[in-house]
């Protein structure tokens, strides 16, 4: 007897996440390059470690206040004071989440009633579509168009928008993409929101990872803070994935509601990676920084060989990803990354994982070494030669 | 290009035309940056961080604390000459402290650095003093952990 029926329907109706299958393929391979890593190649700096080691030893092991730590939420609050000159209350305004992913699910059930649509600009983090509809929301796509480099304008929102338009859902650095907003970008975002009255929760975990520039946070934009919910976390600047820890900023009535869900589902995040979290704000900006520097690198060189093999992509100017487009080869997304994981061992994630936008498109992570990155340049550049007359 | 050289310095086999697309220049313009490095020394020589003790080489590495005492004109310089010059020494700094110089040595066995010390370097006019200490295990030299045993334990594919 199969229980499928008894599921409920928000469950049923979405669809396991796409990247599953090369999870499995690429698991039983012993040579693979995997390009389909969606965190950092490094291991959280020692600091860190050492400084949650430390706190195991003294015995910090209990809950924490639901909100997180009073020192990590100062830290935090600290640190966008200096950084984007953003004032957050931290004892009203700063939830600490277990990771990004929890803060993601928390703003969208805090301020969505069934029915309720968010615009979410495509290609996407796989999650954004998924924590609406479970929420009992409509997602709504917005495809956003490579020609744009894959940024997204109020004239392409604007279509999509009906009186049941609630949120506008963001995440610049884009993962998958590499995509960023300037500045002047995301001014006529803040417009857009504010003629239409819209949530903006804005996803920022890869802001740290901004190249060539410097990294536009939405809630300090003029007269965007209130309007805004920001999330952040560690995961990705500080390679702290498996750690889960995040935050979420905002007005206080956002940051009351996601605590109330928060303290009934969750109660607290870890408190060995809160204890993690302080050091990294701490004394762990110039390991991070030090990271950017050579994901900057990997960036280029990964950037110079898919055009070299005329692979068309725009320079990516965020994350840790490439997004080329495929579609010369005459494969589709899929074919593309099943055929390459099989003939030449390289694992990368087909566009179409991340939204119908995706299609044409292969999501390269250069979160590996450089060799390992110029390895596989090369056995990319081989199936392509094999495959020229597909 | 401090950049460049902080790579180099990681990984001195990398390709000019890896460089070449991590900086956005031309492979020619890599290859003359790196010239001129060299040439102004500031690039002084290319070589590997090798686990002696993992291939089976049984050396011995000895740090010997010297006195001296300094001399007219040339302070520390000439001593310190002296005693660079040697093959043996792989490693000579003036110190602020208790003592003058630090002077690294291997041998092939104690006794070979012993007698070196005993009988090369005690003897330099000027040495007031020395003390040898002889390296057990090394675990961590120029940066590099030497039995470093992280590994890259992500999932395959992850979103």
């Amino acid at each position: 007897m199969s229980w499928n029926d008894k599921l409920s329907n928000s469950v049923q109706s979405i669809a396991p996440s796409g990247i599953r299958k090369f999870f499995d393929i690429a698991a039983q391979m012993k040579d693979v390059i995997s390009l389909g890593v969606g965190e950092p190649d490094f291991v959280t700096p020692w600091t860190i470690r050492e400084s949650c080691v430390y706190g195991l030893e003294r015995g910090y092991t209990s809950y924490t206040a639901n909100r997180g730590m009073p020192e990590l939420r100062a830290e935090i609050a600290n640190h966008f004071k200096k950084r984007h000159n953003l004032n957050y209350d931290s004892d009203k305004e700063i939830l600490v989440t277990v990771g990004v992913s929890e803060a993601m699910d928390l703003a969208i059930r805090a301020v969505i009633n069934p029915g309720d649509e968010i615009l979410i600009p495509e290609p996407c983090y796989v999650s954004y579509q998924a924590c609406t509809i479970l929420a009992g929301g409509v997602p709504v796509a917005v495809p956003a168009k490579i020609e744009n480099e894959f940024r997204i304008t109020p004239e392409e929102l604007e279509p999509y928008l009906t009186p049941k338009t609630k949120v506008l859902l963001i995440g610049y650095p884009n993962n998958p993409t590499g995509a960023i907003m300037e500045r002047d970008d995301l001014l006529k975002i803040a417009d857009f929101a504010e003629k239409h009255d819209l949530i903006v929760i804005s996803d920022e975990i890869y802001g740290d990872l901004t190249y060539n520039g410097v990294h536009e946070c939405f809630a300090a934009l003029p007269n965007m803070k209130d309007r805004t919910i920001l999330l952040n976390g560690f995961s990705k600047a500080y390679a702290m994935t498996g750690w889960r820890i995040g935050y979420a900023l905002g007005n206080s009535d956002f940051i009351g509601a996601m605590t109330k869900i928060h303290q009934y589902t969750m109660l607290c995040a870890p408190i060995t990676a809160q204890m993690g979290a302080i050091e990294a704000l701490r004394r762990g900006e110039k390991y991070m920084k030090k990271m950017v520097a050579e994901y900057d690198r990997r960036r280029k060189l990964i950037y110079d060989g898919f055009k070299q093999m005329g692979l068309d992509s725009f320079e990516p100017r965020g994350a840790f990803y490439i997004f080329p487009n495929i579609t010369s080869t005459g494969f589709t997304s899929e074919e593309f990354a099943e055929k390459l994981i099989m003939a030449e061992h390289v694992a990368l994630v087909p566009g179409t994982a991340f939204g119908k936008s995706g299609t044409g498109h292969v999501r390269c992570s250069y979160a590996t070494s450089i060799e390992k990155i110029s390895e596989a340049l090369n056995r990319i550049q081989h199936f392509l030669t094999k495959n020229k007359n597909h | 290009m401090k950049e460049l050289l902080e790579v180099l310095e990681h990984n001195s086999r990398i390709s000019v035309s890896e460089l070449a697309s991590m900086f956005q220049k031309s492979e020619y313009e890599i290859e003359k940056e790196i010239e001129r490095l060299e040439r102004e020394k500031i690039i002084l020589s290319y070589g590997a961080l090798i686990n002696w003790e993992r291939f089976g080489n049984d050396t011995v590495t000895a740090i010997i604390e010297i006195n001296l005492t300094p001399q007219r004109e040339v302070g520390f310089d000439a001593i310190a000459e002296r005693i660079y010059r040697f093959d043996e020494v792989k490693t000579v700094y003036l110190m602020s402290g208790n003592f003058d110089l630090l002077v690294i040595i291997e041998g092939k066995s104690l006794k070979d650095v012993a007698n070196f010390v005993a009988t090369r370097l005690s003897t330099i006019d000027g040495i007031t003093q020395t003390r040898s200490h002889f390296i057990l295990k090394p675990y961590k030299k120029d940066g590099i952990i030497i039995n470093d045993e992280e590994k890259d334990r992500r999932l395959v594919v992850s979103p």
